[in-house]
C-alpha cells in the first residue's frame, strides 16, 4: 500500500512538472510579448519597458521559468497588473470562497446521490426506481442558472431564509459563512447529484448481477444485507471517479453560479482577469486549478486502493 | 422421510415454462447427480431448492426439506435456512467470491450470519478450522488472503468452506468443476465426496459431465427440457438405461469417430525452438520489466494431412503457441514456417502464409459479428486473397461451404442469432473452409458444446477429413475428444512439450509422469455395454 502511494506521489510530481512547463510556455512564450499584449497597442514605450522589467521579460526563457516555479513554490505568484496587489493574496481571498463552496456542494451532492442511487438500484424497474430516474433526468436537464434563480426567488425573496447574493465572509463565524453559501451550494450540487445518482445506480446494478452476490444469498444473507455488505463497496470505484471529476469542475466551473449569487470566487476572477488581459493572474489560477485536479486525482487513486485490494498490487 | 423430496415441481418464469413436473429425492448421506444438456433445467432445479429464483419465477409443487415445504416459507425463514441447512457451491470460482473481502472474513460471515452471538474472534477460529478442512491450512493460506491471491481450485475450496461451515444437511454443487482443469477437478470432486461422507450430508450434484456422474453419484437423474426423463441407482441405470435420450446422451459422450488414413508424410508446418515471452509489469519504476515465458523452446512438425492434438491445462502456453502459429504475435526466438515460408516477417504477419491458415474458436456465440449475414461472415477470409472471387464464383463458394458443413445455401441470408450453438460452430467451420486452407487450428472448438452436438461436430470433422484431406491442429483440454479426433498428440506443460507421439500410444502407455497424471485424473466413462464390474477402477 505504501509502495503504491509513493508511486502515485511520484507520478503526481511528474504531472505537475509537465503541466507547469506547458502552462508557462503556452501562456508566456507563445503569443509574442505579454507586456505589449497586456498593455494594448497604444502603450507608451516607457510603460512597456517598465512592465517588461517588472515581469522579468528581459531574462532568458529558462531563467524565467525557474523564477516562476521558484516563486510558486515559495508562495510568490507575482503581482497582478490590474489589481496592483500580489496575486497570491487575490487568489487566497477567492479560494476562501470557492474551496468551501466546492466542498459544500460536493458533500451535498454525495449525500443526495448515494441514498438516491442505492434506493433506485434496490427497486430496479419498480415505481421508486422509475420515479427516481425521472427526477435525476430532470436534474441533469435543468440549467443550473435557472434553478439558481428559482432558489433565490423562493428562499431569498419569498421566504427570506437566505440572502439573495453576496458573501459575508468568514469573520462572522463558520455557520454564518456556511449559511451564506447554502443556496449556491444547492444550486451547484443538484445537477451533480443527479449525475452521481445515475452512476451509483448503474454501478450498483452491475454489481448486483455478479456471482458473488448470489454466493452471499446462498450463505443466508438477505437481499438487503447482501447489498450493504457486498454490493456497495464493489460499486464504489466508478462513483469515486465521478466524484473526483466533479470536485475539479466545482472548484472553477461555478462561474455562472458565482455570477448569479454575486460571489467573489475563482471563476469570476478568471473571467475578469481574462477580460482585463491580466496574464499573471490567469497563469497562476490555471496552475492552481491544474494542481488541484492532480491532487484530487491522487486522492482518488488512494481511495481506489483503499477500496480494492487488487489495485494495491498494481504498479 | 427423505432429506430432500421434490415432488411435481413445475416452474415458469413469466410465461415461459422452465421445469415441468420434476420429482426426485435425496436421502441423508446420498450423492445424487442431476445431468442433462444445456436448457434441461438442472441448474434451475438447484436454484429452486435454494429458493433463489430469478424475478418473475412462479413455482407449483413441493420441495420438502426434512418435512418443511420450502416453497411455503417466507423470506426470513429461507435466510435462516440457506447456508445453515442447505449449502451451495457454484460453477465459477473466479467470480463467486467478493474480491474486496479476505477469505477469512467471507467464511466467518457464513458462520456469524446464523449465529450473531458468536464473537468475531471465535467465528474466525471456526473459519480457520473449516478452511483447514477443505485443504487450505492456515500456515499456507492465512485468513487475510484475498481471493485474487488464490488459484481457481483454491477459490473453489473457499466457496466449499463457506457452504459447509455450518454443517448443512444438504449440499448442492452446481457444475462445481466445469471451470477447472482436470487434475484440479479430480481433487475438488474427491473433497466433495469426502466431506459428504464425513458429515453425512446429502449431496446434490448438478453436472453435464457424464464421466463425473458415473464415477461419483449413488443415483442419477437425467433431465431434458425441464423434465426428468429417467432416474435410478447408478449401477443399475448405467447397465439398464431405458429412455432413448439417456442412451443417446451416454453414447454421444463416448462418441468415437473413425478418421480416414492419413496420407504419406510430407512436411507442412514446422515449429522450431520457438520461445514466446510476455512482459510483466515493472516491479520498480525504473527497473527493467520482468518476463513470463509462456512458450519455452518448443519444436514440432505437422505433416500434410495429419490431425495433430495439443493438450494441456490452463496456463500451459497452448493459446500463446496458437497465436504464434497464426502469426498474430511475434515470437522472441525460433522460427515457424508453413511450407517453408515464415508466418511472421519483420514486424507483421506474412499474408502469403496467413491465407493458408484458418482458425475455429471455442465460443460459437462470441466469434461472429451479430450484425452481418452468414454469407458475409463466412466470406471474411476472402479479404486475405489478392483477387477474391466475386459474383457467381463467390455465390458458388458460399453454397459449397454451407453444404459441406450440413446447412443449406438458403441459410446464407440469415443472421447468426437464428442458429443454435452447434449450427454456429458449423458456420465457424465453413468460414475456415471457404478459402481451402492448408492448415486449420481448432482452439477448444467443441468445448462449449453439449455432448450430443459435440458428437455431431466430431462426425462432421471426420467427414471433412475424408472430403478435403484436412490438416489440423486440435487444441483442447478434453482428453477423450483429442483421443478420437487426432492421429498424433502433443502434451504441453509449463510452456514445454513434454510428450509427443501417436495418440493411441500416448493414451495407452504414457511415458511422461505429467501425461500419466492427466490421464489418471480424467474421469473416463465406463463403457455402457460392459458389465459394471469391469468399469474403470477410479
Amino acid at each position: 500500500m505504501l509502495r503504491y502511494a509513493l508511486k502515485r506521489l511520484l507520478s503526481l510530481v511528474i504531472s505537475l512538472t509537465v503541466a507547469s512547463l506547458v502552462i508557462f510556455f503556452v501562456i508566456e512564450v507563445a503569443p509574442g510579448d505579454p507586456a505589449s499584449f497586456m498593455l494594448g497597442i497604444n502603450a507608451q514605450p516607457e510603460t512597456l519597458a517598465a512592465l517588461r522589467a517588472e515581469l522579468g521579460l528581459d531574462l532568458s526563457k529558462g531563467q524565467r521559468y525557474l523564477a516562476w516555479v521558484g516563486g510558486l513554490l515559495s508562495g510568490d505568484f507575482g503581482t497582478s497588473y490590474t489589481y496592483r496587489t500580489p496575486v497570491a493574496d487575490i487568489i487566497a481571498q477567492r479560494l476562501w470562497v470557492s474551496l468551501p463552496l466546492a466542498l459544500y456542494a460536493l458533500a451535498l451532492s454525495t449525500l443526495i446521490a448515494f441514498p438516491a442511487g442505492i434506493y433506485a438500484a434496490s427497486r430496479r424497474g419498480r415505481a421508486g426506481d422509475i420515479g427516481m430516474m425521472g427526477a435525476t433526468q430532470l436534474g441533469v436537464a435543468v440549467p443550473n442558472f435557472w434553478f439558481a434563480m428559482m432558489l433565490v426567488l423562493i428562499f431569498a425573496i419569498n421566504l427570506r431564509w437566505f440572502a439573495a447574493g453576496g458573501f459575508v465572509g468568514w469573520d462572522r463565524g463558520f455557520w454564518a459563512g456556511l449559511h451564506a453559501l447554502t443556496l449556491p451550494a444547492v444550486a451547484l450540487a443538484l445537477p451533480q447529484a443527479a449525475i452521481l445518482a445515475r452512476v451509483m445506480r448503474s454501478s450498483l446494478l452491475d454489481v448486483l448481477g455478479e456471482d458473488f452476490m448470489r454466493t452471499a444469498r446462498a450463505k443466508g444473507l438477505s437481499a438487503r444485507q447482501a447489498l450493504w455488505r457486498h454490493g456497495l463497496r464493489n460499486a464504489l470505484i466508478p462513483v469515486l471517479t465521478i466524484i473526483g471529476l466533479q470536485f475539479s469542475f466545482l472548484l472553477a466551473g461555478s462561474i455562472i453560479i458565482e455570477q448569479v449569487f454575486y460571489l467573489p470566487g475563482l471563476g469570476r476572477l478568471v473571467f475578469q482577469s481574462i477580460s482585463a488581459r491580466d496574464l499573471i493572474v490567469v497563469e497562476s489560477v490555471v496552475m492552481l486549478l491544474v494542481f488541484s485536479v492532480i491532487v484530487v486525482n491522487f486522492i482518488v487513486d488512494l481511495a481506489y486502493a483503499a477500496v480494492d485490494p487488487r489495485l494495491r498490487l498494481r504498479t | 422421510m427423505s432429506l430432500l423430496e421434490i415432488s411435481n415441481l413445475s416452474l415458469s418464469i413469466y410465461e415461459t415454462e422452465i421445469l415441468h413436473d420434476v420429482s426426485l429425492a435425496i436421502e441423508t448421506g446420498e450423492i445424487v447427480a442431476i445431468t442433462g444438456e444445456s436448457g434441461s433445467g438442472k441448474s434451475m432445479t438447484a436454484l429452486a431448492t435454494m429458493q433463489l429464483l430469478p424475478k418473475g419465477a412462479h413455482t407449483t409443487g413441493q420441495i420438502m426439506l426434512r418435512g418443511k415445504d420450502l416453497t411455503q416459507l417466507d423470506e426470513a425463514a429461507l435466510c435462516k435456512l440457506r447456508g445453515n441447512e442447505v449449502g451451495m457451491v457454484f460453477q465459477e470460482p473466479m467470480t463467486a467470491l467478493n474480491p474486496l473481502h479476505t477469505i477469512g472474513r467471507q467464511v466467518a460471515e457464513a458462520i456469524r450470519i446464523h449465529n450473531p452471538a458468536l464473537g468475531r474472534v471465535e467465528a474466525e477460529t471456526r473459519a480457520a478450522k473449516t478452511l483447514t478442512r477443505v485443504g487450505l491450512p492456515g500456515d499456507q493460506f492465512p485468513l487475510s488472503r484475498f481471493p485474487h491471491e488464490l488459484s481457481g481450485g483454491q477459490r473453489q475450496r473457499v466457496v466449499i468452506a463457506m457452504a459447509i461451515a455450518r454443517h448443512p444437511r444438504l449440499l448442492i454443487a452446481d457444475e462445481p468443476t466445469t471451470a477447472l482443469d482436470v487434475t484440479t477437478q479430480a481433487q475438488i470432486l474427491d473433497l466433495l465426496k469426502t466431506l459428504a461422507k464425513e458429515d453425512g450430508m446429502g449431496l446434490l450434484m448438478i453436472t453435464h459431465d457424464l464421466a463425473v456422474v458415473a464415477d461419483m453419484a449413488d443415483r442419477i437423474v437425467v433431465m431434458r427440457q425441464g423434465e426428468v426423463v429417467e432416474q435410478g441407482e447408478t449401477k443399475h441405470l448405467l447397465t439398464h438405461m431405458t429412455h432413448p435420450y439417456t442412451k443417446m446422451l451416454f453414447e454421444a459422450s463416448a462418441h468415437q469417430v473413425s478418421l480416414p488414413e492419413a496420407p504419406s508424410p510430407q512436411p507442412l508446418l514446422n515449429v522450431e525452438n520457438v520461445t514466446r515471452d510476455y512482459k510483466l509489469p515493472r516491479k520498480t519504476l525504473f527497473g527493467a520489466p520482468g518476463h513470463f515465458r509462456a512458450v519455452n523452446n518448443v519444436s514440432f512438425d505437422l505433416q500434410r494431412g495429419e490431425r495433430l492434438g495439443l493438450v494441456g491445462e490452463s496456463g500451459c502456453g497452448k493459446s500463446a503457441l496458437t497465436r504464434a502459429i497464426l502469426g498474430l504475435e511475434q515470437v522472441q526466438s525460433g522460427t515457424i514456417t508453413l511450407n517453408g515460408a515464415p508466418v511472421f516477417t519483420d514486424t507483421k504477419p506474412n499474408l502469403n502464409v496467413r491465407r493458408k491458415m484458418q482458425v475455429v474458436f471455442q465460443d460459437p456465440y462470441g466469434s461472429f459479428n451479430p450484425r452481418h449475414r452468414v454469407d458475409r461472415l463466412i466470406t471474411e477470409p476472402f479479404y486475405l486473397l489478392p483477387d477474391p472471387p466475386a459474383g457467381a464464383a463467390r455465390a458458388k463458394a458460399i453454397d459449397e461451404a454451407l453444404i459441406a458443413i450440413g446447412l443449406s445455401p438458403a441459410d446464407a441470408q440469415k443472421y447468426i442469432h437464428e442458429f443454435s450453438g452447434g449450427q454456429r460452430q458449423r458456420i465457424a467451420i465453413a468460414r475456415a473452409l471457404i478459402i481451402k486452407p492448408e492448415l486449420i487450428l481448432f482452439d477448444e472448438a467443441v468445448s462449449a458444446l453439449d455432448v450430443s452436438v459435440r458428437a455431431q461436430i466430431l462426425d462432421l470433422l471426420a467427414d471433412l477429413c475424408e472430403a478435403y484431406a484436412l490438416s489440423y491442429l486440435f487444441i483442447s483440454h478434453d482428453l477423450s475428444v483429442v483421443r478420437t479426433i487426432t492421429d498424433r498428440v502433443l502434451v504441453m506443460k509449463s510452456g514445454e512439450i513434454v510428450e509427443d507421439g501417436p495418440t493411441e500410444d500416448v493414451f495407452q502407455s504414457p511415458r511422461h509422469p505429467y501425461t500419466r497424471d492427466l490421464i489418471a485424473a480424467a474421469r473416463m466413462l465406463p463403457s455402457v455395454e460392459q458389465e459394471h464390474a469391469h468399469a474403470h477402477p477410479g
